[in-house]
């Protein structure tokens, strides 16, 4: 049974309809990648998925349950956590107090979960009680995965992780997306950096005007001609 | 040394009084705007009504407070503080909540809220009348006058019973809310609610949990300003008139969405008020014997008449939002 199942998704803001009939299937332990140009509706899609905005047609399923329309509130309790592309710390909380908001479902104390997410993100330590928002761009990624972690979630969205960051920054959080994934959490990300990330992807989904175009594994989408002519840069 | 006392009395512990009303006042307004985003405009008349539950659970039961030694009214405020904060989370809940599901823009929520006000004075007028009313029903308001020593203040400083009260029910209020927010698990949720609605819910906080909690502090903080006020002075249903204007000012001047600022705020109101009224001749007084005879110094001298008194907050809510609109405290631009 695959972890994400979602078929045929619709919706977007109000009446506005963004995604016309999306399919994206992941496995648990898998990471897929959703790529495609600007405005295609891929944080549409992960907004979608995470009850943020109103799925007009189509079904989601979570591990066969279906999650379509589900508030995200309710979703974090299934196990799933979700690391928005801009706004994704809150600014004037410390940086342990961001995480400890992750962990807000969870019971008290947070100890062991900190102190997990403090040895993934060793820079946040000595920042723990510093406000998130006076951190570097880098860092502040970091407290938003972070936070995103404290749940300890069976599957992580994430959309755009590395935007902004330099070159250096970028491969730092690649690392630690694969090594999130190696202790067993299933991540759906969307990128920008599309090359890089189909790299680490088991499964790629190329989206286009609500649609998608391509649909196979990160090997085979790097190496199809067509994907990379119009896709890839080349 | 009379004059002194008379700046004491006038200013230190009437300016002290207004400003912790305001204070209290402002935190609620304050609170909702940084959960909700928007300007509350029946928050004034949920102080007048938590004042007139006081009123009327004082007079089904007027003697509760003989045999401690407090008024009644004190006594059953924190009774009326909860009914206040259920009927706020009922306010919500019928007018407010079907706007915000809706995704309507702010401003109609603050329209809604007008609608509030005027609905809550004509409830307030229809069950209990229009005219003014005291809250010591079984007993009388203790005054205290103070002797200072020696032989120069002939006249005692005043403070009445409910001044003290209120004094140290707004540093209770203000330490707790301290503690709710720095501390609490429900606390933080608000302030990441503020700073980040969708990343909130993102989170799995629930943010009607945060909402309800929300209006419940702003409901029984209001209860409490409204009567401690009403105790020290007179309660008239139409109380939220002299209170709307300088609350706001104080939520503003301390930067809106930022609960220490509103605090501040509500002292540099309340004591601009006080000072802008204060007749500042007596203090020269004393100086009258220096002059040369025929000089005479002016009886009254104040910056405006005691009527026009509610024209300082409106002064100073147009001069912070023309030269800093974000506040003493950087807060968000209403
Ligand atoms: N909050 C919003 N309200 C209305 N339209 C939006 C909103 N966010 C994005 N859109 C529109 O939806 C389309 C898809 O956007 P998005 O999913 O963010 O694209 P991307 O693939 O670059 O992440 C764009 O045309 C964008 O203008
Ligand atoms: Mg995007």
């Amino acid at each position: 049974m695959p972890l994400l199942d979602a078929q045929d998704v619709h919706g977007g803001y109000g009446s506005m309809n963004i995604l016309n009939g999306v399919d994206l299937a992941i496995e648990a332990h898998e990471i897929g990648v959703i790529v495609g140009p600007n405005g295609a509706g891929k944080s549409t899609m992960l907004k979608a998925i995470f009850g943020l905005l109103q799925v007009s047609q189509g079904s989601i399923r979570l591990r066969g349950e279906d999650i379509t329309n589900v508030a995200p509130n309710k979703l974090v309790q299934m196990g799933m956590g979700f690391v928005p592309q801009e706004y994704n710390i809150f600014p004037s909380l410390t940086v342990q107090e961001n995480l400890e908001m992750g962990a807000y479902i969870k019971p008290r104390p947070h100890t062991r979960l900190l102190d997990h997410v403090f040895e993934l993100f060793p820079p946040l330590v000595e920042k723990r009680r510093q406000p998130a928002g006076e951190l570097s761009g880098g860092q502040r990624q970091m407290v938003a995965m972070g936070r995103a972690l404290m749940t300890e979630p069976g599957l992580l969205l994430m959309d755009e992780p590395t935007a902004g960051l330099s070159p250096l920054f970028m491969n730092e959080i690649f690392t630690r997306i694969k090594e999130i994934n190696a202790a067993g959490v299933g991540i759906l990300m969307v990128e920008q950096n599309a090359k890089q990330a189909l790299g680490i992807a088991d499964k790629g989904f190329v989206l286009a005007a609500g649609q998608n175009r391509f649909t196979d594994t990160g090997q085979n989408l790097l190496n199809d001609p067509e994907v990379a002519r119009s896709f890839l840069g080349g | 040394m009379n004059e002194l006392v008379f700046f004491i009395n006038n200013v230190v512990v009437s300016g002290t009084v207004s400003s912790s009303i305001y204070a209290m006042g402002a935190i609620g307004v304050t609170l909702v705007f940084s959960i909700m985003r928007f300007a509350h405009f029946a928050h004034a008349d949920m102080m007048t009504l938590g004042a007139f539950f006081v009123l009327g659970l004082t007079m089904l039961f007027p003697e509760v407070g003989v045999a401690v030694g407090l008024p009644s009214a004190l006594i059953l405020m924190p009774i009326a503080m909860v009914l206040t904060a259920i009927v706020a989370v009922g306010i919500d809940r019928a007018f407010y909540k079907p706007l915000r599901d809706h995704n309507v823009k702010p401003i109609v929520l603050v329209i809604g809220s007008l609608g509030v006000t005027l609905m809550l004075q004509g409830l307030i007028r229809l069950f209990a009348g229009t005219g003014s009313r005291s809250l010591y029903i079984a007993e009388r308001k203790d005054i205290f006058r103070l002797e200072l020593p020696g032989e120069l203040a002939t006249r005692p400083i005043v403070i009445t019973e409910p001044q003290i009260i209120l004094f140290f029910c707004t540093v209770g209020a203000v330490v707790a809310l301290h503690w709710f927010l720095t501390r609490s698990r429900l606390g933080k949720a608000m302030r990441a609610m503020s700073d980040n609605p969708d990343l909130a819910r993102v989170s799995g906080i629930n943010t009607n949990t945060v909402i309800a909690v929300t209006w419940m502090i702003a409901g029984a903080l209001a209860t409490a300003a409204g009567t401690l006020l009403s105790l020290d002075v007179v309660l008239k249903p139409d109380l939220s008139f002299f209170l709307l204007l300088p609350i706001f000012a104080a939520a503003i001047v301390g930067g809106v969405g930022h609960p220490y600022g509103a605090i501040a705020g509500g002292f540099v109101v309340g004591f601009a008020e006080t000072l802008a009224v204060f007749n500042w001749a007596v203090l020269l007084r004393p100086f009258q014997d220096m002059l040369p005879a025929g000089w005479e110094l002016p009886t009254y001298l104040a910056f405006v008449g005691t009527e026009y008194k509610i024209t300082v907050p409106f002064f100073i809510l147009v001069a912070i939002l023309v030269w800093r609109p974000t506040g003493l405290f950087k807060g968000k631009v209403l």
